[in-house]
């Protein structure tokens, strides 16, 4: 399928970007990876007169180690996620998670930012940036301002963007000693995608859980944090049973839809279990 | 011809790698879509959006006014230039036929139905003008599934059909099995689907047509697995051509699973384009048009009856099934489900009462046809579950209750009680070895110890057979067929020695390239780099009736084979002559004519081929030339056999399945290349585990497809499936010279009855005995769910 014509930019900094994305204003579309964009517009789903090319804006992909922060540009390669020995180090539930994101030709091409900045809600980053409490830095006419990972995915297939302004750094916060985290998937056969997808960062000190944050993807709208799973699970013991009474609450005040690919007990269900799996898991890792 | 093949020949039976994929792997092959001609223009497609509408207008003026778009055509134009509707190759009596226009004249009858073409200089343009064409509808209430076509009140898909019933078809004595029904200690009931499936060749469908006003010839390329089909229908019956100002050509193929046996009409109207605009028009479809205009396979609503005596012996089986066709007949869909389905049910079992009930429907749906097996697969399936559940009924495990009732191997050419004669068997050695590659009884003890700890996991047989090498032209004829179906084979030794080999069997992933040239390289002691095999090109083959059916070794490959008896006969008649020797006194081996009892009187077949075209020196009432043509028309199919056993695990808590060993065990006869007769066989076991496990096509009550991409339909992925472990018996076919039996199609057919009864075993703790396909987790969690609610 051929899309409708369109003209291509390429930027080669940030300012050129923006001045791209404020000349064009909403007949254009910023371009990276590309591999939630060009489908849709070889299905015609999208029609974007401009595509604004950032992935080769200098200084925009990499990966530095920060004291206590991973600093990654938003045209990262889901790839060198994986690969990076700073954050298979200093976060590894990003790695771990990023490894599940398509096919190794997705995550050559895909970027970080990309995936992020489209707010699909059955990708796998956002919950893994709730679960590690990851900031994003975006750019704009005024200069740069940081969003928490919380406030980023407000709703379906939108994230906190404003319009004129580039997703430019995720800033991951590194986990220390006694924090574990865990990546539990459940993809869909045909695309994928998570059906549900549920990251885990906890801390333990004592035999005692101190911190946990739980992201959730794939069962609702938007990504989005369990947080009476959390409260299960702070201050209490690091148990199979924690796990268990903390699982329990995985679906509490959750609206599931119920379709032909299964009920909405079938989808609370895997709610449970997944949690319940990934807290298990995280609690192995959190050892000091 | 007598002549058979040695077993431990060094050509036949040996697996060089395949000649054809240095250009393949390297992406040198030339498809459909890499072939350009000067001055081509693209055609676009317009497509209905309702699967149930009265076309009121077409409004063309918008496209007309794009820059490079040169024409928009409808079917009014197509029907009054002439063109025909696209006839079904296979008729029964009584059949309904619907009214198949390359373009909808009046009334669309399926989501996708083409509705007009633009024609345009850039295939963007074509996709621009197309979306600019404004069609009115009038839109009607649509059916998608069979079962509720068939219902009275039901919504009419083609005026001509009353209630939707193309056609409603019987086999085997009903009086006798209902008595054996009747009289029977135990009677097991089913009702199951065979859900629909979308084959998906990595190579979409394509064409490119191209008028030579001066010869008043036209070319076709296409995506065809019977070019010389498609030649005779699209010329004899749709557009008027006549044969011989027709070429078609199909050049490498990416793969077809039945798909592309079909007259689909975008060619139709690519080729007739062309040839009314006096320009080449190419035409190559995009994934979503795949979807919902390639022909789907399989959907079948089925009840079934298998009654047993008190020892566990199948006495009667009863069969009634409702077979969706879409929205019309295409060349093979009235065969599908009769003829290569009902004819199937008595399995590897001597089942003595046999009837089954064939209801076709039509829905506003996409054409159903000929898809990987085809009709085989739902016989299986239906034979091998019902096995399952009876062993389950009678409490018998369910290798044993398949060892009871296998025909014996004393009871060859075995008749059938649904008129197929199988040529030759022997189905215990397949079973025991499958049973012991998996360790069963041992399997089954670790079975019941992993239950008591929460795990659970299951054995699923599938023993299958297949009537393939489709098949004897005077016995398709008497049921139905509206061609013969035997093969051509043309060996073609040039003056050198070096041979050209056509054959009218087409390689769309098989490797005929090289399995054809080990035939005849094994036979004439040269190398395979000496044969070259051209196929898929009407203008140089003599005829053909293609690729499908697991037909090529068994009767393609029979037709070369007999080919080259005919030249080393020639060739032996020459070498006598050039030794001064009796014909009968010289033998040929390793490339070399010698006379008996002295070895050094002898000649190189090269030199042989070289006097034959000299004509200096040869027998004086002889031709000059080495070259030999064959029609091979079999007196039988062929029947491959086997048993495959998959072993599940399903996770109870999410009711994910993981396949964690496929085991199979086959009789394909002899076998030509091990190598290639194992790809196809783990290649077909995943399309049937992924029906099992993942794929099928679903529509909503408006007969819109819901499972219309890769984002939504399931195909099988290597990570999803383990090492397959394979075996062979050997048990060579009576039919054909070579002794092979087919084996494309094998894999298909067996696996998915395997994987199914492996979940089914995994999930009987919990009472559940049967669920329909695809077992998703959502299905297999649900089931479970309600089961420990005492649902």
């Amino acid at each position: 399928m051929y899309p409708a014509s369109f003209e291509y930019h390429r930027a080669l900094s940030v300012p050129e970007a923006l001045a791209l994305l404020e000349l064009y204003g909403d007949e254009a579309k910023v371009l990276a990876g590309g591999h939630s964009l060009i489908p849709v517009m070889k299905l015609r789903f999208a029609s974007p007169a401009h595509l604004i090319d950032i992935a080769r804006i200098p200084g925009l992909a990499g990966i530095t180690d920060g004291e206590s922060t991973i600093h990654i540009g938003a045209a990262t390669r889901h790839a060198d996620v994986v690969s990076s020995a700073v954050v298979q180090a200093k976060a590894p539930l990003l790695s771990e998670a990023a490894a599940h994101i398509g096919d190794p030709l997705i995550r050559n091409m895909g970027t970080i930012g990309g995936s992020l900045a489209h707010a699909d809600p059955g990708a796998d980053l956002p919950a893994v940036m709730l679960a590690l409490g990851a900031t994003m830095v975006v750019t704009g006419k005024g200069g740069p301002r940081t969003i928490t990972a919380d406030d980023f995915f407000p709703d379906v297939f939108t994230s906190a963007l404003q319009q004129g302004e580039l997703l430019t750094e995720i800033r991951v916060p590194v986990q220390g000693a006694g924090s574990g985290g865990a990546y539990e998937k459940n993809p869909d056969p045909a695309s994928g995608y998570a059906i549900v997808g549920i990251a885990v960062q906890l801390s333990q000190a004592g035999g005692v859980i101190t911190a946990a944050r739980v992201g959730m993807t794939g069962l609702g709208p938007k990504a989005m944090r369990l947080l009476a799973v959390e409260s299960a699970l702070t201050g209490q013991g690091a148990s199979a049973a924690t796990a268990d009474a903390a699982a329990a609450r995985a679906a509490d005040g959750m609206v599931f839809i119920d379709d032909s690919r299964g009920t909405a007990a079938y989808r609370a269900n895997l709610a449970r279990v997944h949690v319940r799996r990934a807290i298990t898991r995280a609690l192995a890792r959190a050892v000091v | 011809m007598a002549t058979t093949v040695a077993p431990r020949a060094p050509l036949i039976g040996s697996s060089p790698k395949r000649k054809e994929d240095a250009r393949f792997i390297t992406g040198k092959g030339r498809y459909t879509d890499d072939i350009n001609l000067p001055g081509q223009l693209y055609a676009g497609f317009v497509r209905s959006p309702h699967a149930n509408a009265t076309i009121t207008s077409i409004d063309s003026s918008a496209a007309l006014a794009i820059p490079g778009v040169h024409a928009v055509l409808t079917g009014e134009d197509m029907k009054a230039a002439g063109v025909n509707p696209i006839p079904p190759g296979w008729l029964h009596p009584g059949i309904k036929i619907s009214e198949f226009r390359p373009l909808a004249v009046g009334r669309v009858s399926h989501v996708g139905n083409a509705v007009a073409v633009v024609l345009a200089d850039a295939p963007n343009i074509a996709r621009d003008a197309a979306d600019a064409v404004v069609v009115e509808y009038e839109d009607h209430p649509a059916v998608a599934e069979a079962i509720d076509a068939i219902k009275p009140g039901a919504p009419q898909v083609h005026e001509g059909a009353p209630g939707n019933v193309v056609f409603n078809w019987a086999l085997g004595d009903a009086d006798v099995t209902d008595a054996a029904i009747k009289g029977a200690t135990t009677v097991v009931t089913q009702h199951l689907t065979n859900q629909r499936l979308i084959a998906n060749a990595i190579e979409p469908r394509a064409s490119l047509a191209s008028y030579d006003a001066a010869a008043d010839e036209l070319t076709l390329y296409v995506t065809s697995q019977n070019p010389h089909v498609h030649r005779l229908i699209m010329g004899a019956f749709i557009l008027g051509l006549p044969e011989h100002k027709f070429r078609v050509i199909a050049p490498d193929v990416g793969g077809g699973f039945g798909s592309k046996i079909f007259i689909y009409p975008e060619e139709c109207v690519v080729a007739w384009a062309a040839k009314t605009l006096g320009k080449p028009v190419k035409w190559t479809a995009t994934r979503s048009e795949s979807f919902l205009t390639d022909a789907h396979g399989r959907d079948h609503d089925t009840n079934v009856e298998m009654a047993f005596d008190d020892a566990g012996k199948i006495v009667a089986l009863r069969v009634k099934t409702v077979a969706n066709l879409g929205a019309y007949l295409t060349l093979f869909a009235p065969a599908v489900p009769t003829y290569l389905y009902g004819t199937l049910l008595s399995g590897q079992y001597n089942i003595p009462a046999i009837h089954v009930e064939v209801t076709a429907a039509y829905t506003n749906t996409t054409p159903v046809d000929a898809y990987r097996g085809a009709g085989r697969p739902e016989a299986t399936y239906l034979l091998e579950r019902t096995m399952d559940v009876a062993a389950r009924q009678l409490g018998i495990d369910p290798a044993e209750l398949r060892r009871r009732n296998l025909i014996s191997k004393d009871a060859f050419p075995f008749q059938t009680a649904v008129a197929l004669q199988y040529d030759s068997g022997n189905y215990e050695p397949a079973l025991d070895r499958a049973l012991e590659m998996v360790n069963y009884p041992q399997l089954r003890a670790e079975q019941a110890v992993g239950r008591t700890k929460g795990k659970y996991m299951g054995i699923g047989l599938s023993s299958y057979i297949e009537a393939c090498g489709l098949a004897p032209s005077h016995i398709v004829g008497s049921l139905g067929a509206q061609a013969g179906l035997y093969e051509s084979g043309v060996v073609r030794v040039h003056p050198t020695g070096k041979v050209t080999v056509l054959t009218g069997s087409h390689s769309h992933g098989q490797g005929h390239e090289t399995t054809f040239a080990q035939i005849v390289a094994h036979e004439l002691g040269c190398s395979i780099d000496d044969v070259e095999v051209v196929h898929g090109d009407t203008g140089r083959v003599p005829f053909g009736m293609g690729t499908y059916g697991s037909r090529s070794g068994a009767v393609g490959g029979a037709a070369l084979f007999n080919s080259v008896q005919k030249v080393k006969e020639k060739g032996r008649q020459i070498a006598a002559h050039l030794l001064e020797a009796a014909p009968e006194d010289v033998d040929f081996a390793d490339g070399t004519y010698f006379v008996k009892g002295s070895l050094s009187k002898s000649k190189g077949f090269g030199e042989v081929a070289l006097a034959a075209y000299l004509a200096h020196n040869i027998p004086a009432d002889m031709e000059p030339g080495l070259e030999a043509t064959t029609f091979f028309n079999p007196s039988n199919f062929v029947f491959p056999f086997g048993t495959h056993i998959a072993v599940v695990e399903v996770d109870i808590e999410t009711g994910q399945v993981r396949v964690v060993r496929y085991v199979a065990v086959d009789d394909f006869g002899n076998v030509i290349n091990p190598m290639i007769v194992d790809g196809q066989l783990h290649g077909g076991i995943a399309q049937g585990a992924a029906q099992a496990l993942w794929e099928g096509a679903q529509y909503d009550s408006n007969g819109q497809l819901l499972t219309g991409s890769m984002m939504n339909y399931a195909l099988p992925r290597a990570e999803f499936l383990p090492m397959f472990e394979t075996d062979r018996t050997v048990t060579p076919s009576p039919v054909n010279p070579l002794g092979v039996k087919g084996a494309g199609e094998a894999g298909t057919i067996a696996s998915t009855a395997a994987v199914a009864n492996a979940v089914m075993d995994a999930l009987s703790p919990f009472g559940i005995t049967h669920l329909d396909m695809p077992l998703t987790p959502a299905r297999i969690w649900s089931a479970v769910n309600d089961a420990k609610a005492g649902n």
